[in-house]
């Protein structure tokens, strides 16, 4: 766009939106090619997912007689009393048990995450530099390997098999402290700090009222971060809970594939189900992912 | 010397506040992060074992066996042989993910496209499916009868064509592929557009080609990106756990022990030998999986 700008004041030809000059655009045959490129990548991307709606409308016979990417009979009906059967009628609550591991980790996390973000940002603290390099090791950690030590901890604890063996770990997000440590340093003004305490302003007043407030878009990030990644943990729940009304949407469809033959249909709704939820939260939200990784990945 | 008794009054106030709002997420980091190692380093030295009783019966105590968890870690075949699969499964699949997501970040980035919008919202979409999901999803793809795809395709050595021992590994691949190939693309977005222009146009003035300026600014510009996408690929692909163990719901001959993950947790649930030969085998998986990226990490060091 700027360079379009740039064409203009310097008397070139005019041209295209969004391209530069004529003389240095590509040809028209090669944007055509580019975009029927794209086309095949966004089907290899799509198309799994489609297949997913429609299969999900089938009844056994049909998925396997007939062709995968046509609607059949439109058995959601059926598929939905399956799957409810199946799971004793608990699949609703496992979807539920997802959004509330998933938003009170996520809401929780964030506030820890952005508080200590902003601690190594702005305060100048004994052992500040250790705090930071344990942490940008947790960022480089196996996670999944300390699930299995954490299982034996909560073991003892007796912990395993409450909501807290999925609460306490999913809080935890390196990623959260490293993006609100660089959000903190480059978009809160030290000598805004300073004209609080000047006014009188306590410290968590400031916090509260001032600092979160210039850390809004980290903050959606952070939540969107940590609500994705406790939603798709699979392993965590897999170890921590065996309770069937505890259990996340994930871990209650992979119970219901494995340990039983379920209608594969049936399955299939429960996993479209499962991912709707996730979907619209990020669409709805999407830009905010980008700029979040955007610091993220400049640092990096 | 008031001065002085200022600045220090000054500094303990920024240690005091500085701790306060450090210290929720701290505490949190040494039960989810730092306790769980030392725990696991602590009972891999310890086994359960029969027989404390004077009669040779008696309820089986936890003993401290030294190295001997380890040893049998490492001595345990199945351990390298799930080693291999990952190893073979990051030495193409890794490679593939990040080349595709940078070629498609590239071409967003380029003037070829004119509303990037739009394909990185469709490249990312994959993302918000969980994995587990994703692998329940392909599995299901990957069954002749109900495939939309693999209907025609021959049997191999008896088991369906994705579904065989050859080409499972590719199967699961593509699994992981599909899922983080536009995340890693939206990384590589992002370090793109923190290039600034100007340089771009100062090769452009220079006379330089899109060509030229992709392969000899943005790909330069972006290695810092590429070098973390591949070590958070590293670590992951050693964990591979969801993939392996949806299919073996439905390719049976999958052992339980397909991958070092897989393997741990089963060690953990035979419970055979207590928590600490599952303690053993994932510190085991922790060293490779540090020493793997730190030689990632080096080599490309030295590339550079």
């Amino acid at each position: 766009m700027t360079a379009k700008a740039e064409g203009a004041r310097r008397g070139f030809r005019e041209s295209i939106e969004g391209l530069p000059p004529r003389s240095i655009a590509p040809t028209k045959t090669a944007r055509v090619l580019t975009n029927v490129l794209l086309g095949f990548v966004a089907l290899y991307f799509l198309l799994p997912i489609a297949w997913m709606v429609i299969a999900s409308s089938k009844s056994n016979h049909d998925l396997v007689t007939t062709p995968g990417f046509a609607f059949a009979d439109l058995n959601w009906g059926l598929n939905w009393a399956s799957l409810m059967q199946w799971t004793g009628d608990l699949f609703p609550r496992w979807v539920l048990n997802s959004l509330f591991y998933s938003t009170t980790a996520a809401v929780v996390g964030t506030l820890i995450s952005v508080a200590c973000g902003y601690a190594l940002a702005k305060f100048a603290f004994p052992g500040r530099k250790m705090l930071l390099g344990t942490i940008m090791t947790g960022l480089l950690m196996p996670v999944a390997l300390l699930t299995i030590p954490l299982y034996m901890m909560f073991h003892g604890m007796g912990l395993v098999d409450t909501v807290w063996a999925i609460l306490i770990p999913s809080m935890v997000s390196p990623f959260g402290v490293f993006l609100g440590n660089v959000y903190a340093t480059s978009s809160v003004p030290t000598e805004l700090l300073e004209a609080a305490r000047i006014d009188g302003a306590g410290e968590f007043r400031i916090f509260f009222t001032m600092v979160l407030r210039l850390l809004a878009p980290a903050m959606v990030t952070i939540f969107l971060f940590i609500f994705v990644a406790t939603w798709n943990n699979f392993l965590l729940p897999l170890m921590m809970i065996s309770k069937p009304e505890l259990k996340p949407v994930t871990l209650g469809l992979y119970g219901m594939m494995s340990y039983f033959s379920p209608d594969k249909g049936a399955v299939i709704l429960g996993a479209l189900l499962g991912v709707v939820p996730l979907v619209i939260l990020f669409l709805v939200l999407q830009r905010f992912w980008q700029s979040g990784l955007a610091a993220g990945a400049v640092k990096g | 010397m008031a001065g002085k008794k200022r600045t220090s009054r000054q500094a303990r106030h920024q240690a005091v506040t500085g701790w306060a709002f450090a210290l929720p997420f701290f505490l949190l980091f040494i039960v989810v992060f730092m306790a769980p190692i030392a725990v696991s380093v602590y009972k891999a030295f310890y086994k359960l074992q029969a027989g404390g009783g004077l009669y040779g019966g008696g309820e089986p105590t936890n003993q401290f066996v030294g190295f001997q968890n380890f040893v049998d870690a490492a001595s345990n075949p199945g351990f390298w042989t799930g080693m291999l699969h990952v190893i073979a499964f990051g030495a193409f699949q890794i490679p593939i993910m990040i080349l595709g997501a940078l070629a498609l970040a590239l071409l967003l980035d380029s003037f070829l496209i004119r509303r990037p919008g739009p394909w990185r919202l469709l490249f990312f979409l994959p993302y918000a499916v969980p994995g587990l999901i994703a692998a329940i999803m392909w599995g299901y793809m990957y069954i002749p009868e109900i495939s939309p795809f693999a209907g025609n395709l021959p049997q191999l050595d008896g088991h369906p064509f994705f579904l065989a021992p050859s080409t499972i590994l590719f199967s699961m691949a593509n699994m992981t592929t599909w899922t983080f190939m536009g995340y890693n693309m939206l990384i590589f977005l992002a370090a793109l557009q923190s290039i600034p222009h100007d340089l771009y146009e100062a090769a452009r003035i220079d006379g330089a080609t899109g060509w030229q300026i992709t392969t000899k600014i943005k790909i330069p510009m972006v290695r810092g990106a590429a070098l973390l996408a591949v070590l958070l690929s590293i670590i992951g692909t050693i964990q591979l756990f969801n993939e392996p163990t949806v299919l073996r719901s439905i390719a049976t001959w999958i052992p339980a022990d397909y991958t070092p993950m897989t393997l741990t947790y089963d060690t953990l649930y035979q419970l055979s030998g207590g928590h600490g030969p599952a303690s053993a085998t994932s510190i085991l998986m922790a060293l490779i999986a540090g020493v793997l990226a730190v030689v990632y990490f080096l080599a490309q060091r030295k590339v550079d």
